[in-house]
């Protein structure tokens, strides 16, 4: 539990981040979205104090994190940046052994780690352990960046625009990367973007920002249908909320009893990619199935429309 | 063609090598250049010595000038040491523009004559590619990864030493050869206030109006020169290989 309270940041005459207090669950995602220049990174980097907050406190698990010196706060305290930041002159495993090593952990159990995170990121340990990271792709290096900041296991990962430089198909995979992995770990994750399509897909909780104020924080669904000021109906998107809404439900959160022959979809795909999916074949209703195949019910797209409603 | 630098070097070296252990064997080469009967290989002293003593002069004056152009330009991209850029670096030009040959004459008086005013004039000539080269290599470090470094809980003393000096190293490995090789040629000034050196060889020379003294000192100090750039150019390469960005 990261609890923030009363947090600002001021340089010179400018008020950066102005008396934010926000609560973050243990083992959730928490967006914090905003225009360029509305304080979202400043926040993020106060709570690992890569800056010193002007004023107010940050808690980690009832913890003032002004009660250890900040370097070795960041080590209990995972971070991701956009462009990953590799030490280019060392390997992918030495990359990776960054803060078990600040951290002094033994040898063999940072062999282990390392071999471990290489493989919980589909980066096979013959070819990559010692390879430079000048010579991955975009998204393997990307990959790394994250494994080197859950290294150390830390209970927290702050997270700034962090598939911001990848293409498409690849930022794609490594949100749904990173879903599992906070699955697998149980991480508490604090991501900046400016993209609110990729906030509503990771975060439980989204926090908007503007002009170094909060200006809501509450679930992806609730800013949709109770937008706290046009700012921020703005932001989460006036035009499509309705679709927005319906990529926040899964086919198989939403499937009614009973069977069709309509066409079939998995149970994990949101509404809007079921929707479009009935749209497509011209059917009016289709069958969810598990990912083992079985039939979990039927989506109408009446059901699927009347998610959409405020 | 790397086959045939490599063999281009290897004679280089040879020659060198050869020259120092064994120059009467090059006397028939040099005597044409002399006159009435004057000695065609220096006589008055040990040429390998004389090289030796002029290398050793050449490192002690560039380890220094490394140690300190160094901890400067670490000192000055510091946060709280960047008001002294300014000063830095026009103490360090100074040393660059003063003329050794003006740094010996300001020396000699306060310590005396010998090795030590020689060091003094190399030392201060030799900062400024170190500092400059330093300053640019630790400046150009990136951002991202600087602030990766910050963000994994690296103290400011670790980033310097596993991050930012790594980084840096190929630049300022090319200032030390850049200061290394101006000095070995100017090193033969030395000579002038006794500092031991193949300028020994040359004054005599000049002295005595004998070419080919003037001549084999001044192939000596070249060949050492080029030698010296080269093993340290291939150091260099071998080491910009590993910390090569993408």
């Amino acid at each position: 539990m990261i609890s923030v309270e009363n947090l600002s940041k001021i340089y010179g005459t400018t008020t950066v981040v102005d008396g934010v207090s926000l609560a973050i669950k243990r083992n959730s995602i928490t967006a914090i979205v905003g225009t360029s220049g509305s304080g979202k990174s400043t926040l993020l980097r106060m709570i690992n104090r890569l800056v010193e907050p002007s004023s107010g406190r940050v808690l980690i698990d009832g913890q003032d994190t002004r009660a250890e010196p900040a370097y070795l706060l960041r080590r209990r305290i995972g971070y991701v940046i956009q462009g990953h930041g590799l030490f280019p002159h060392r390997t992918v495993a030495e990359n990776i052994a960054t803060v078990p090593r600040l951290l002094k952990w033994e040898a063999p159990r940072i062999a282990a780690r390392v071999r471990e995170l290489l493989e919980v990121f589909q980066l096979e340990p013959a070819r990559y352990a010692d390879a430079l990271p000048h010579q991955l792709s975009g998204g393997e290096q990307q990959r790394v960046g994250v494994a080197r900041a859950l290294a150390a296991e830390p209970g927290v990962l702050l997270m700034d625009e962090p598939f911001g430089a990848l293409d498409p198909i690849i930022r794609d995979k490594a949100q749904e990367d990173l879903l599992a992995i906070q699955r697998r770990f149980g991480t508490t994750v604090v991501v900046v973007t400016h993209d609110m399509e990729e906030a509503f897909r990771l975060a439980d909780h989204v926090a908007v920002m503007s002009a170094g104020k909060l200006l809501q924080y509450d679930r992806p669904a609730v800013l949709l249908r109770r937008p706290a000021d046009a700012f921020v109906s703005r932001l989460t998107g006036l035009a499509d909320r309705a679709i927005r809404l319906l990529s926040l439900v899964t086919a198989g959160e939403a499937a009614l009893p009973g069977t069709t022959d309509g066409p079939t979809v998995a149970a994990s795909v949101s509404l809007r990619e079921a929707l479009s999916e009935l749209l497509w074949c011209g059917a009016q209703s289709a069958r969810v199935v598990d990912a083992d195949g079985a039939v979990r019910g039927q989506l109408t797209v009446e059901a699927i429309l009347a998610r959409g409603r405020p | 063609m790397p086959r045939a630098a490599t063999l281009l070097r290897l004679a280089a070296l040879a020659l060198l090598v050869a020259f120092l252990v064994t120059p009467q064997s090059f006397a028939p080469l040099f005597a044409p250049l002399t006159q009435y009967g004057a000695p065609p290989i220096y006589d008055q002293g040990n040429l390998l010595t004389l090289a030796l003593a002029q290398l050793g002069t050449v490192c002690i004056a560039a380890a220094a000038s490394t140690v300190v152009a160094v901890g400067l330009g670490i000192i000055v991209t510091r946060e709280s040491g960047a008001q002294f850029l300014p000063l830095s670096r026009t103490l360090v030009n100074i040393g660059q523009t003063f003329p050794p040959v003006a740094v010996l004459a300001v020396a000699v008086p306060l310590v005396g004559f010998g090795e030590k005013p020689t060091l003094i004039a190399l030392f201060a000539y030799g900062l400024l590619p170190i500092f400059e080269n330093t300053l640019v290599g630790l400046r150009t470090c990136p951002a991202a990864v600087l602030e990766a470094a910050s963000g994994m809980g690296m103290s400011a003393p670790q980033r310097l030493l596993s991050v930012e000096l790594p980084l840096a190293m190929p630049l300022i490995l090319e200032g030390m050869r850049l200061s290394l090789v101006i000095n070995v040629g100017t090193a033969t000034i030395g000579s002038t206030v006794a500092a031991k050196g193949l300028g020994e060889v040359i004054i005599a020379g000049l002295l005595s109006s004998n070419t080919a003294f003037i001549l084999q000192g001044g192939i000596l100090t070249g060949l050492m020169a080029v030698l010296l750039y080269d093993a340290l150019a291939a150091i260099e390469r071998r080491l910009l290989r590993s910390v090569s960005m993408d």
